[in-house]
């Protein structure tokens, strides 16, 4: 016969022994095994839009680096124009996702229309370069049915894509717009900053092809890093803050109307 | 008994799915540092992100070859552009590919040279033209060298 005293000691019982389990001792005791790692550094990306040009050179070398198909209407990076008038309207476009760079002075609306804007109109205008924010806490990760894709480290968010079955949850996840369905591996895909050239002492196809020094990246483990050092030192922003993804690619000269 | 064959399903089931389980999930599954919400995945997978070829070589990779060039281009204003922006990456040049297409368009040089006066971005600060005024079916490198620009 169960006895109250004998059921509550069972449960102890019970409960003592799962705690062992590796699945729930490493979700009790994660700070403590991070801590004991804290070796590994922790990529973090400074974009300076006050130097972006838009060039467009880094999409053109990430797509070519990172084997995204050049002509489909898909990205890891893109450069972002806004243009805020006089009057108080705001333009934005990214043609082809600024892959050919900026090189006229008209704004595409939409699909194959184009708005003039006089330069006396401009109240100010400027270039957003945009990359996975390799979030600290990645929506992306959190809603993967299957542990395709996962936060390493040293804080990069990798797609398996051994592993992936496509579904596309993490696309329509990311607050961001980074995710995209791969055309080729049929899979989803995603800007890492270049995960095999930061381990090989590279740096991300984006940041070397930029002339203007306005993408960068930096371990924020190592304070002496220029990134790390600007990122303490001077206002940078971070997109989207209130959505709690905790961003790693900061900003400098964010305006409110960037999205 | 009869009663007792709904259980023997239902542990035959779980038999099937624990074995199922064992097969095709690999080795290396596992819950890292992160916990299962953002760490649950394939160890191996981060080596096979990182053993990637790079494809973009950088100048160093350049310079015992084209030596003459890159000390040209270096003293212009055109120093801070990488080699591979305008030849495309280098791959393992000069093996494979044998020779590497120059982009030499127009567009090329557009992309920074369309006088564009946005104020508050660098754009603004970079000599530009407006194309359809400025020889506007003439290459740019028939008057400019686009490694030494000022001469």
């Amino acid at each position: 016969m169960i006895t109250r005293r004998n059921f509550v000691r069972g449960l102890l019982r019970f409960a003592f022994g799962i705690s062992w389990h590796p699945s729930v001792a490493t979700v009790a005791f994660r700070k403590r095994a991070m801590g004991e790692e804290g070796q590994a550094p922790r990529w973090a990306f400074l974009v300076d839009t006050y130097k972006c040009v838009g060039c467009g050179f880094c999409v053109k070398a990430c797509k070519l680096e990172n084997d995204v198909p050049y002509d489909a209407n898909v990205t890891r990076t893109w450069v972002e124009r806004y243009i805020l008038t006089k009057s108080g309207e705001v333009l934005a476009d990214t043609p082809k996702g600024g892959r050919d760079g900026f090189i006229t002075p008209k704004v595409q609306q939409n699909t194959g229309h184009y708005r003039e804007v006089k330069p006396e109109e401009i109240a100010k205008a400027f270039f957003v370069p945009k990359l996975c924010n390799q979030c600290e806490n990645p929506p992306c990760v959190q809603v993967c049915p299957v542990g395709a894709t996962y936060q390493t480290e040293d804080g990069v968010v990798l797609v398996d894509r051994q592993w992936c079955i496509g579904c596309g949850y993490c696309i329509m996840a990311c607050p961001y717009g980074v995710r995209f369905f791969h055309p080729v591996y049929k899979v989803a895909d995603k800007c890492n900053f270049c995960y095999h050239r930061i381990h090989q002492g590279l740096k991300p196809a984006c940041v070397e092809a930029c002339p203007f020094e306005a993408r960068l990246i930096g371990d924020l483990n190592n304070p002496d890093a220029p990134v790390t050092r600007f990122i303490n030192t001077q206002r940078v922003g971070v997109l989207k803050e209130d959505y709690g993804t905790k961003p790693q690619v900061y900003y400098a000269g964010l305006s409110k109307e960037v999205r | 008994m009869h009663v007792w064959r709904p259980l023997y399903v239902v542990l035959a089931l779980i038999a099937g799915v624990l074995v199922a389980r064992h097969v095709l999930v690999p080795r290396d599954f596992g819950v890292s540092s992160r916990g299962y919400t953002y760490g649950w995945h394939r160890k191996s997978n981060e080596a096979e992100w990182k053993a990637i070829k790079p494809k973009y070589r950088g100048r160093d990779y350049c310079k015992d070859c084209h030596e003459e060039q890159i000390k040209n281009i270096l003293q212009s204003p055109h120093a801070p552009i990488q080699c591979e922006n305008c030849h495309g990456p280098a791959m393992d040049h000069p093996d494979t590919p044998e020779k590497l297409p120059i982009t030499r368009d127009r567009e090329q040089c557009l992309r920074c040279h369309t006088h564009l006066p946005y104020p508050g971005s660098a754009r603004a600060k970079i000599k530009g033209i407006v194309p359809e005024k400025h020889y506007a079916d003439t290459e740019c490198s028939a008057c400019h060298n686009p490694h030494h620009p000022g001469q």
